[in-house]
């Protein structure tokens, strides 16, 4: 292969100005599809990461109870009209060993059982309706870090303390160390003492989150002992739905991901994905143009030359490869480059851009583009490559 | 006639050989009608013969650089015929050397890289004693000072002085010349012409070369004559006395 490389480097050398034009059409491509890849990845992963901060990757919850029908024997056709049964709330059956199969479940990073149901926050004339969560503090900052989103007071349930969320405060005018009384139904009452304050960034959960202690919950949601959702983090999140599937046939019960959870999120995510690799993909093809038609002109321009090395005993094969050796080498060179500048823009963007998110850099993004671009540059060299190889020697020699 | 003392080995010997262009085509014509000869180790010959009687067609066929339409060809003894292209491409790379009218240098490389040429394609990265015997051919055209000029840089002669040290590079048993004085001036054909002798001589190659000027056909032991594609006479003499080299 050296004298194909010290062939192929003299050819591309010699022609400089028209190496170089090409080497920066790969290289805008290039950065092209870096910056693009990045940002958009970045924006992706900023979005999930904002749904992700304030919800669990999967929410196990106990099977809907329905009415069992008692076929009569003799097996008959039956017809039945049947309302479905309103649901109560109720807990999900031996959830602790629920919870410590979870727990040993590969692939699981956090699993926290709350128990939650409404109730009334009410403070002298003022009544909203809240979400009562009932939570294992330790547990339940594995799933949610609470403490990242404290605006005041400290993090501390349990013994008749609450966090409640920003927005329930102002309503009832709270502030730390001000008592906040719960009414559930059946008359049941808790008076609690507010110790912390936390905004989670979503208003519909910054107005109804009231966070107890486990056991308080329970007695106030007439659960004694009982959970009603078990949250779940996992490692990857994008095989959430994978997990829920299994986790709902490994415990019978019900299991919803987030990617149920967010269904429209989601398809909006995957539509950008999708419209980011059609960009990449049709500014590798015009790359992949640029370089063949550069690549088809120098074997024109070197006919002769060509000549000259198939009558020095040249094979075919080798000729070939000089052509195929140039267009990876456009490809290469162009794409270091481009990723370099691609790499800039994404620098630029992070240090003078609006500021709205940090675009990260996939550590394989780089090295990626530049392997895809190399193997398109051998690629698009493959046709003028075959011609090269397909001289006739003796018309090669002749050419002017 | 000199009689060669020891007796002289067969480099090439053509039988029958005939080539046709655009066969298949309405325009299909036969340029040689079967062609018979033989060359030896120690041959220095002259092709001569009137523009278009097929002469650099035979000597492209003979360098396996095309393929009959008939006949045969004997390299060193070996037909050639049902080769294919690879394998042709080595024996040519191996035993002939090339030079052309217009010398053909690669622009992009220096007189001792296009000198390694050849033997860079065969044989990969030059040692260091291919490199010294490049440089000794250089030397031997008289070219041991330019051996990095680009030919861009060097007058036509020395290109084309440049093209034989080439052709001579993977050590050919015949070297093969179209025309290459065509485009020099008469003392510098000369000078090729004699370097041709010399080669001749002290390498033991035998040499075939197209020429339109009886003056240099007269410097060789043995003028060919083409006429329509048919050799119309062969004869061995004793050499004129070189034309004055510079
Ligand atoms: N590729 C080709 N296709 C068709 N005809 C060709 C081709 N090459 C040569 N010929 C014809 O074959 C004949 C011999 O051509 P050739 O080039 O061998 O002559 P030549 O003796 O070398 O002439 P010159 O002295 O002018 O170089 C000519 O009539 C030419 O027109
Ligand atoms: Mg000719």
């Amino acid at each position: 292969m050296w004298v194909e490389w010290h062939i192929a480097l003299k050819f591309l050398r010699e022609s400089g100005a028209q190496t170089l034009l090409i080497v920066i059409g790969i290289a805008v491509g290039t950065s092209v599809i870096v910056f693009i890849t990045a940002l958009i990845t970045g924006l992706q992963d900023n979005l999930i990461e904002r749904t992700l901060g304030t919800q669990a990757h999967i929410k196990v919850q106990p099977p809907d109870e329905i009415n069992l029908t008692v076929t009569p024997p003799g097996n008959p056709a039956l017809l039945t009209l049947e309302d479905r049964r309103a649901q109560r709330l109720h807990s999900i059956l031996s959830w602790q060993d629920v919870v410590a199969t979870l727990d040993g479940l590969p692939g699981v990073k956090a699993v926290s059982p709350v128990v939650a149901g409404p109730a009334f926050g009410v403070r002298g004339v003022a009544v909203k309706s809240v979400a009562v969560l009932g939570i294992d503090p330790v547990r339940y900052q594995r799933i949610i870090p609470l403490s990242k989103y404290l605006v005041a007071g400290s993090l501390r349930v349990g013994a008749g303390d609450t966090l409640i969320g920003r927005k329930l405060a102002d309503d009832l005018g709270i502030r730390i160390g001000d008592k906040l009384r719960l009414e559930a139904s059946g008359g049941r009452t808790a008076v609690l003492n507010v110790t912390g304050i936390f905004q989670l960034g979503v208003s519909e959960l910054d107005t109804r989150y009231v966070y107890l202690d486990l056991k308080q919950a329970q007695s106030l949601l007439d659960l004694p002992g009982g959970v009603t959702v078990i949250d779940i983090t996992i490692d990857d999140i994008f095989a959430a739905e994978t997990y829920a599937a299994r986790i709902a046939r490994l415990t019978g019960l019900k299991a919803e991901s987030w990617i149920e959870t967010n269904a429209q999120l989601v398809n909006g995510l995957r539509s950008q994905s999708l419209s980011t690799v059609m960009i990449s993909v049709f500014v590798a093809i015009s790359v992949a143009f640029g370089i063949a038609s550069v690549l088809a002109v120098s074997v024109v321009q070197r006919t002769r030359e060509i000549g000259i090395l198939r009558a020095m005993g040249g094979p075919r094969r080798q000729i070939q490869r000089v052509f195929l050796l140039q267009g990876g080498v456009l490809g290469l060179a162009g794409s270091t480059a481009g990723a370099a500048a691609g790499y800039g823009l994404v620098w630029i963007f992070n240090t003078f851009g609006p500021g709205l998110f940090y675009i990260p850099v996939a550590p394989a993004l780089i090295p990626g583009a530049m392997a895809i671009a190399t193997l398109v540059g051998v690629v698009a060299a493959a046709a003028p490559a075959r011609r090269a190889a397909r001289l006739d020697p003796v018309v090669a020699i002749r050419y002017v | 006639m000199s009689e060669p003392a020891t007796p002289d080995t067969e480099v090439l010997r053509l039988v029958g050989l005939r080539k046709s262009y655009g066969v298949g085509t309405p325009v299909e014509t036969e340029v040689l009608h079967g062609t018979d000869l033989i060359l030896a180790q120690r041959d220095f010959a002259a092709l001569i013969g009137p523009s278009g009687s097929g002469k650099s067609t035979l000597l492209n066929l003979l360098g396996l650089l095309d393929t009959p339409t008939d006949g045969e060809i004997y390299l060193l003894g070996q037909p050639t015929r049902e080769m294919d292209d690879d394998a042709r491409t080595a024996l040519r790379g191996s035993t002939i050397g090339f030079v052309f009218q217009f010398h053909h240098l690669l622009p992009a490389f220096t007189a001792l890289e296009n000198v390694l040429l050849p033997r860079m394609l065969t044989h990969g990265r030059p040692r260091p004693d291919d490199i010294a015997l490049a440089s000794r051919l250089l030397a031997d055209v008289g070219l041991a000072e330019f051996t990095d000029r680009k030919p861009s840089n060097l007058s036509g002669g020395q290109q084309q002085r440049v093209a034989i040290a080439r052709a001579l590079m993977t050590r050919p048993r015949l070297l093969l010349a179209d025309e290459p004085t065509g485009n020099l001036d008469t003392v510098t054909a000369a000078s090729v012409f004699a370097l041709f002798r010399r080669i001749n001589r002290d390498y033991g190659c035998a040499v075939l070369v197209v020429t339109h000027d009886p003056r240099l056909s007269g410097t060789c032991d043995r003028t060919i004559e083409l006429v329509d594609g048919r050799i119309v006479s062969d004869t061995r003499h004793s050499p004129d006395a070189p034309l004055a080299a510079a």
